[in-house]
């Protein structure tokens, strides 16, 4: 857990007044829509079709028991009972009134929770693995890091008013769980050769209209001169960024333009000129950030406990923990993802009653803490083996025990044309049928890791791009046209997928992805072979023939 | 469903309405002949051609304390003068969302 100082407490709870204050002057018409739009949104508050919706951030997924209580207390009092979580670490509301935010924000800060970096152009909340300071083999805790980033980025005016919005993820684990490939800026912790910690620095990375993974501008990059890095390349990306065009505003398109080359000799040149300055992090900033990060009292446990060997009897047990389940770097605890997929629901919804619950188990489990990663599922980081059984047993009871982390019911869907006001189709029900046709669980298994991803429109925040199958609504003379890409990945091999033909009806969705995965399942040499190396090696072409054969 | 939000030219190709949330809790609320707002499609001020759509519009802007992002949107008029949406947008936005969910209220 990471432990506020004074400074943010006070900057979170004067933003709230401050809000408050413009919501009252809103509502008594003194600030016309124009005027407070701005202000809402660096606020996190948009509008929806429904209503205004309200994104909060989890800054690096990290969520304390008494937070994630806050809120299922926002979701009960302000909302209709239940928030969404999206794949940027963050939580969104759909239903909350304007004029009860003030209170939302109010109560949500007691918890030192806020809205800030949540939308509008500026540096987003810098997202990190849901695993950190937890996973096997991790180089350290990416955290630390990204605390760093958010101290440094949150209100700073040069960050406040890009060309566009910018997001930063960083990863420590050589399996890349943050999706770097795929930000502004991606940052990969690594050692040298001297053994001390820097960072591989990727930019460009970014879907939406134009969709790009990012490259790599330096292999290494000294910890102690990331804030100067990255404000070089904040600054040659404020410099040239295209504030005409907010198609071409993202640093992803400067990047292609200029290309990597040229981009990188700007990067360079800036940076020499404020490397040495006060932008050098000293060791005690981040041994002080360091510090404020707690880990819990492990205990020295077996690696495999009675209560473990016993439940291996229950078969129903071993197909949630061989999903679940995850190693954990030390011996006798595990990593345990809650799936927020169950079969017919709405990808990432979770009930106040839930997170509840959830905040329970956490207390009495996993050290009081609750991670949120970027595949709308949660995970408890630090669960003793020997109480997975019982925990099992209770998450079963709250419908959050579904066994399918990583398989192709996991499905990553944006809230779409049932809630999204620049949508152009709808995702959810799309998401929701097919994890009826894929429900049984022997069949999903057998079709092993798959991940589908759906948008509703080319904003792309269902990363349709990178799922292994990608699903993009369109819309067609008055009509939801969906688009299929297959083939694509956002792990650290992150590649675009591409488009299977023509765009098929929203009825005729579900059975072209049935199509999709029988075709596979009769051309994997072998049961190991994974849906994404099977179209690596054929290719998009018998896939498409099985699809349009028919059609 | 091309959002409405990118609206520009006005030019409607039958009977339309005025659209928006309500600013205090963000409803979803239509303009009245009586220069108001209503949660009740039926009360909907109809227009026929862009002109009118045109003054609607800007009558429904102007009063931006009651209610944010106006915009024209298309609607069915049945015999018996039964309003309905004329898309699927205005129809979820008028019946909620379609995905039945049991957290829904
Ligand atoms: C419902 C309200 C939402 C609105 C209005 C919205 C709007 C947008 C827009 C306009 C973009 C494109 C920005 C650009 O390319 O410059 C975008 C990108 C993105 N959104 Fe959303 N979004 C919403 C909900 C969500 C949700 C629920 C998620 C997560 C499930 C999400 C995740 C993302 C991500 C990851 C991107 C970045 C994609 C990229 O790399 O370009 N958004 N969003
Ligand atoms: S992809 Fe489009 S439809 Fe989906 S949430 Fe983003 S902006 Fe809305």
């Amino acid at each position: 857990m990471y432990a506020y100082d004074e400074i943010d407490r006070t900057l979170v709870n004067e933003r709230v007044s401050e809000f408050r204050d413009q919501v009252r002057r809103r509502l008594s018409g003194e600030l016309t829509e124009d005027e407070f739009k701005i202000l809402r949104l660096q606020n996190g508050v948009y509008l929806q079709l429904h209503a205004y919706m309200f994104r909060v951030a989890i800054p690096y997924g990290t969520l304390a028991t008494n937070q994630l209580r806050a809120l299922a207390h926002v979701a009960r009092k302000y909302d209709r009972g239940y928030g969404h979580f999206t794949t940027r670490q963050n939580i969104q509301f759909n239903w909350i009134k304007l004029a009860e935010l003030p209170d939302a924000l109010e109560d949500l800060a007691k918890v030192g929770i806020h809205a800030m970096q949540t939308s509008g152009n500026n540096m987003r909340n810098v997202t990190s693995d849901q695993w950190a300071g937890v996973a096997p083999g991790e180089i350290e805790d990416p955290r630390i890091w990204s605390e760093l980033i958010r101290q440094h980025t949150t209100l700073h005016p040069e960050f406040s008013f890009l060309p566009r919005k910018f997001k930063i993820a960083i990863t420590a684990s050589d399996h890349d769980r943050a999706a770097i490939k795929i930000h502004d800026i991606g940052l990969r912790l690594i050692k040298n050769e001297k053994g001390e910690t820097g960072f591989e620095v990727l930019v460009g990375g970014g879907l939406g209209r134009t969709p790009f993974i990012a490259k790599t501008i330096k292999h290494f990059v000294h910890g102690r001169d990331i804030l100067s890095y990255i404000e070089a390349i904040l600054r040659v990306y404020n410099q040239y960024g295209r504030r005409d065009n907010i198609y071409k505003a993202r640093i992803k398109i400067l990047v292609h333009e200029l290309g990597i080359e040229k981009f990188s000799r700007e990067v360079e040149e800036e940076w020499q000129h404020i490397r040495n300055s006060s932008l050098q992090i000293d060791d005690e900033v981040i041994e002080d950030i360091r510090s404020r990060f707690s880990y819990p009292p492990y205990e020295k446990l077996p690696h495999m406990p009675d209560e473990l060997r016993q439940a291996a009897a229950d078969p129903d047990f071993e197909a949630w923990r061989k999903n679940s389940v995850s190693p954990h770097k030390n011996q006798g605890y595990a990593i345990v993802t809650i799936s927020l997929k169950p079969i017919g629901a709405p990808p990432g919804d979770a009930t106040a009653e839930q997170m509840d619950a959830l905040a329970d188990l956490a207390d009495k489990y996993s050290f009081g803490e609750i991670r949120v990663g970027h595949e709308q599922n949660l995970a408890l980081p630090h669960v003793a083996k020997r109480h997975l059984p019982a925990l099992w047993k209770a998450l079963d009871k709250l419908g959050l025990a579904t066994p399918n982390v990583n398989l192709i019911t996991d499905i990553i869907a944006c809230p779409g044309l049932d809630y999204c006001s620049l949508a152009n189709a709808r995702s959810i029900p799309i998401a929701q049928e097919l994890t009826r046709r894929f429900a049984n669980h022997e069949l999903a298994n057998l079709i092993g890791r798959l991940h589908i991803n759906i948008s509703g429109c080319i904003n792309a925040c269902g990363h349709h791009h990178v799922g292994h199958i990608g699903i993009l609504g369109v819309e067609k003379n008055g009509e939801e046209v969906y688009q299929i890409t297959i083939g694509g990945r956002a792990d650290e091999n992150a590649v675009l997928g591409n488009l299977i033909g023509p765009g098929v009806k929203f009825d005729e969705v579900a059975d072209v992805v049935e199509d999709i995965v029988e075709a596979y399942l009769a051309l994997r040499e072998r049961p190991e072979e994974l849906f994404m190396d099977t179209v690596k090696r054929l290719g998009v072409e018998p896939f498409k023939e099985r699809v349009y054969a028919t059609r | 469903m091309t959002s409405p939000l990118e609206q520009k030219k006005i030019k409607i190709a039958g009977p339309s309405i005025v659209t928006a949330n309500r600013t205090w809790d963000g409803i979803v609320v239509y303009r009245t002949a009586a220069k108001s707002w209503s949660a009740d499609l039926s009360e909907a001020a109809i227009v026929r051609n862009s002109d009118e759509a045109k003054a609607l519009l800007a009558e429904s802007v102007a009063d931006d304390v009651g209610a944010i992002g106006p915009y024209i949107a298309p609607v069915q008029v049945g015999a018996d003068g039964k309003i309905e949406p004329g898309n699927l947008r205005e129809q979820i936005r008028r019946t909620g969302v379609t995905i039945g969910q049991s957290a829904q209220v």
